[in-house]
């Protein structure tokens, strides 16, 4: 079974469903304070949305400092899966997991609704479950996901299929389908071994058929099933 | 006996006038003293007795409320009301005012006015599940008006993002009356098991007192005292005391204080708001009748020097105050610890009745406790109903009625009519994953952690109404609110209320006040939804007028299955369309009158409460039966406003529906204006399967609730069609989505400066 620490940044506000969301995907996940200096036998980790530190500063600048972080760092390095979701993402590119930065959305204020985004590459530990390009719905709620990085670095990711969502225009939504300014329309990116992903919208919050529909349900499967069977690792 | 701290002013006539203590609360004090009171001690009378802490003008008045119910775990005194839930799980509730600091400083204001009621909340060992609001402003075509409503927004966002609560509902109105005195009303909601509730009551002689969370500065003194007197031109210099929230440590704060209560460290809590260290340890001590003494030169300090008027009077925010058992302080210290927060012991529980403030070894204070609080002299200022009010309810529009295809397509591009998407969009709504409907529904529905059910929440007041008819228009408050929770399915359990007006001593104003509580206080008895708390706002009035009576009442309502909630909005072509409810085409005091015809007027709609309780009492039977696709309550700009907005469809959908409607076998007697745009209350529009309706008819005759069968919804993308008779108006359904989704954007598209009243 897969074991899956979420981590705890003070401000971190996600957390609680996040670890529902693996729960009830069938796996097991325990907190992880971010003072810890070890993830135990976590064979993924999260890093969930919310807030580190306040993000007064610039998102996820403080957290990467963290002592966590080399543990997350090491367990990068060994091939280990690395998933963060909006500050988790932001945090990622910070502590250079990732490459490219998350500014200020481009309407410079916060945005909290449903995005429509595309599953460019369900060769991931989290997207295992999604047929490749299929469209889902699953919210948002930033005031920085507008993902940008220099030529090079886009070009690469294009190139290497490292895109992993984007956002996409679904015909009668009268919403700008890309909802920061983002570059490319780039929602998600991964490492270039695809261990390591960051994201900006939140699945953990639409995966319960309760709420009225489970789109983001499979974010959460994928990572039980990819473990249990050996994809992606 | 208490001495002067060396350096402080001595107490003349002028700084006694100076802390609005008028002659006759004065001699009170000296009475209660028995000497002259230091600077200190008048500084704890001017916070304790300013009409937001003391409710001196109208305590006799809130008593009138209902408070009791077999649902009521905490009725008002504590920090938040409590209503029970299903299996062992309770809700904490709580609206409030901060407008006067928002009109001063928007950002701030609204953004400490989100942080202090969630405190509230979570002092009740209940977690924050949901934060709603009420926000009015003047006018969004003046470029001031579009720098406080940013701001405001900016705030109330900001500071609930911060800490993880999902924003779930609220209303935003314009009206000229706000552009002076613009209004922020903020509730928050939390959940609790009943087993974890702690309240808010100094008790056990020698217990400890700590301060927890924030640092003490010398931001907000007198906070409590300016939101008790008129905005003026001289208000931009009480800039400094408005308060600076820090959401972060606010979420350390609500962590620590929740594993504090139930881990079961303390007797009690309570946040440090209105009148900070002040009113916070003097009402824990009148609450458990015992004395307190307090050390303010142990309280942690921003900066040196703060002398004990300024500690006890700061109201930095994000601070706690604590009771607790002396041999617990090293396990609370390090729970604190955890959370990266201080607790500080900075006095005790004692049992001579005494408010005692000690600075360096020195008593600056000792005042008899019970007094402090409850000593304060009443007013019942004389009430009279002003006479252009009721001029204005005896009057009508002297203009021709418009076409009634542009007076929709004008009351859907009305601000307060539009969609506030704009608005939602800057709050969280989805965090901790409960949000059962978006925002902009009918009202916010959360599942309560992973149970079956789930409870429901709006916030409401139709302030024209109140204006018009202050009785009336407080009855409809309760039974819009009321309507709107019934909408989605659940049952209305109780109602918090803030109680937004302009000055006391002013008759008309106090007339208002009176009436528009009666009229609460008999709906909530015909509803059963007892007043388990809120908040008085008085003194909402500027150069440019008194704001209209603004009482907002948020209601928490009871849903058995989260899964048959109802929609808001028409969910497929080709359901039947029925109007519950009855159709008297009331024009009095309407958004048609008002927003397309310029004339505020007419006596609005009397309320007929048994009508509402029928309606109410439907629409849960028939939710739970799953008849129902949708409901929609009949409000502002009445049966076009409502079909308009089914068809429309909620913040996000990617398809719009037509609408074919007849009105011919319903007509009797009622103009096609009236039909159109009449506000008479108790009504609704629902959409269901076309084999349904016969099951909702006889079922309705049962409960004496007509179901009118109007039409069917169209196809999508289609037209929106109105018949009566051989008249017929139509529109499509797309163009007016449109209008309704860009009224706010196009407006706030324009120069957001500061600029000038």
């Amino acid at each position: 079974m897969a074991h899956v620490a979420v981590v705890r940044f003070p401000g971190s506000n996600c957390e609680t469903e996040t670890l529902a969301a693996v729960v009830r995907a069938g796996g097991t996940a325990e907190l992880v304070d971010y003072r810890a200096t070890s993830l135990g036998t976590a064979e993924v980790v999260i890093l969930p949305g919310g807030f580190s530190y306040g993000d007064y500063l610039r998102s996820g600048a403080i957290a990467r400092f963290a002592p966590v972080m080399a543990a997350v760092q090491a367990h990068a390095a060994g091939g280990g899966h690395v998933i963060g979701i909006c500050n988790g993402f932001q945090i990622l590119c910070e502590a250079q997991l990732l490459p490219g930065a998350l500014l200020q959305n481009a309407q410079r204020h916060f945005t909290s609704r449903p995005v429509d985004v595309r599953i460019e590459r369900n060769t991931t530990c989290c997207t295992a479950d999604y047929a490749r390009n299929e469209v889902i719905r699953i919210p948002i709620a930033h005031g920085e996901g507008r993902y940008v990085a220099d030529a090079p670095t886009l070009a690469l990711l294009e190139g290497e299929g490292r895109v992993v969502l984007r956002y996409v225009t679904v015909p009668g939504t009268d919403m700008p389908a890309n909802p920061n300014g983002s570059l490319n329309d780039i929602a998600g990116i991964c490492n270039a071994t695809g261990t390591v992903v960051g994201f900006m919208p939140h699945p953990e919050r639409l995966a319960d058929t309760t709420l009225g529909s489970d789109a983001g349900h499979r974010f959460f499967t994928s990572i039980v099933s990819s473990l249990a069977s050996g994809v992606g690792t | 006996m208490a001495e002067p701290f060396p350096g402080e002013r001595p107490v003349t006539e002028a700084v006694v006038r100076e802390h609005k203590i008028n002659a006759g609360e004065y001699v009170a004090i000296l009475e209660l003293l028995g000497r002259e009171p230091t600077l200190t001690e008048l500084g704890i009378f001017s916070a304790l007795w300013s009409e937001h802490c003391s409710y001196k003008h109208t305590k006799h008045i809130l008593r009138k409320f209902p408070v009791d119910g077999p649902q009521v775990v905490q009725g008002p005194g504590e920090n938040a009301g409590v209503l029970r839930l299903p299996d062992g799980w309770a809700v904490a509730f709580k609206i409030e005012s901060h407008n006067h600091p928002t009109a001063v400083e928007p950002y701030q204001g609204a953004s400490t006015g989100v942080g202090g009621i969630l405190r509230d909340v979570f002092t009740m060992g209940a977690r924050p599940v949901a934060v709603l609001n009420s926000l009015r402003f003047g006018p969004l075509d003046e470029p001031r008006n579009r720098f406080l409503f940013a701001g405001a927004v900016k705030g109330v966002g900001d500071y609930g993002n911060c800490i993880g609560v999902p924003t779930l509902g609220g209303e935003v109105s314009f009206a000229p009356c706000y552009s002076g005195n613009p209004l922020v009303n903020a509730m928050a909601v939390g959940i609790l098991r009943e087993a974890d509730l702690i309240g808010a009551s100094a008790e056990g002689v020698g217990n400890i007192l700590l301060t927890v969370g924030a640092k003490t500065g010398r931001d907000g003194i007198h906070g409590a005292s300016f939101a008790s007197e008129d905005l003026t031109a001289e208000s931009e210099k009480r800039r400094p005391q408005v308060q600076v929230g820090d959401p972060f440590t606010e979420k350390l704060l609500l962590e620590a204080s929740l594993e504090l209560i139930t881990g079961h460290y303390i007797v009690a809590i309570q946040d440090m708001g209105a009148a900070g260290l002040t009113s916070s340890s003097a009402e824990m001590a009148a609450r458990g009748g015992v004395g307190v003494e307090l050390d303010t030169s142990k309280v942690p300090t921003r900066e040196p020097g703060m002398t004990p008027y300024e500690i006890m009077l700061s109201e930095s925010q994000e601070r706690m105050l604590v009771v607790a058992e002396p041999h617990r302080l090293e396990e609370i210290r390090r729970v604190c610890q955890k959370w990266d927060l201080d607790a500080t012991p900075v006095g005790r529980v004692t049992d001579d009745g005494l408010f005692r403030i000690i600075h360096d070894g020195r008593t600056v204070a000792a005042i008899p406790g019970q007094e402090l609080v409850d000593g304060c002299p009443r007013y019942a200022p004389p009430a009279a109903e002003g006479v252009e009010v009721r001029a204005r309810r005896a009057a009508r529009p002297q203009v021709d009625d418009l076409d009634p295809v542009i007076a929709l397509e004008r009351l859907l591009d009305t601000p307060t009519i539009a969609s506030k998407r704009w608005v939602f969009e800057q709050y969280d709504g989805t965090v901790r994953a409960g949000s059962v409907a978006p925002p902009g529904g009918e009202a916010g529905i959360l599942r309560v952690a992973e149970c079956r059910f789930g409870i429901a929440m709006t916030v409401d007041c139709n302030s024209r109404h109140v204006l018009l008819d202050p009785y009336e228009g407080g009855k409809g408050v309760v039974a819009e609110a009321a309507r709107n929770i019934a909408c989605t399915g659940a049952r209305p359990l109780g109602i918090t209320d803030c109680l937004n007006f302009g000055s006391p001593e002013t008759p008309a104003i106090y007339f208002q006040f009176e009436e528009a509580c009666r009229g609460i206080s008999d709906a909530c008895r015909a509803f059963g939804t007892p007043v388990t708390g809120g908040n008085v706002s008085l003194y909402n009035q500027s150069p440019m007028g008194a704001i209209d009576p603004t009482p907002t009442v948020g209601m928490i309502g009871l849903i058995d299955d989260v899964t048959k909630a109802v929609p808001s909005h028409f969910q497929n072509s080709g359901d039947a369309i029925l109007m519950l409810g009855h159709r008297t085409g009331h024009l009095g005091g309407s958004a048609y009158w008002a927003e397309v015809l310029d004339t505020v007027a007419g006596a609005p709609p009397a309320v007929d409460l048994a009508a509402e309780k029928a309606l109410q009492d439907f629409l849960v039977m028939v939710a739970e039966r799953q008849l129902l696709h949708s409901a929609h309550d009949l409000s502002d700009g009445g049966l076009a406003v409502a079909l308009a907005e089914c068809c429309i469809g909620g913040p996000w959908a990617t398809t719009v529906f037509g609408a074919t409607v007849d009105l011919a076998r319903h007509a009797d007697g009622v103009s096609d204006i009236g039909w159109l745009f009449g506000e008479e209350g108790a009504s609704v529009i629902a959409s269901c399967a076309p084999v349904h309706v016969a099951e909702l008819q006889r079922l309705g005759a049962t409960l004496g609730v007509r179901c009118h069968y109007l039409g069917l919804v169209g196809e999508q993308e289609g037209t929106v069609e109105v018949l009566r008779d051989e008249r017929s108006w139509r529109w499509s359904a797309r163009k007016l989505r449109e209008i309704y989704m860009n009224a706010i954007p196009r407006r706030m598209s324009g120069d957001v400066t500061e600029g000038v009243n």
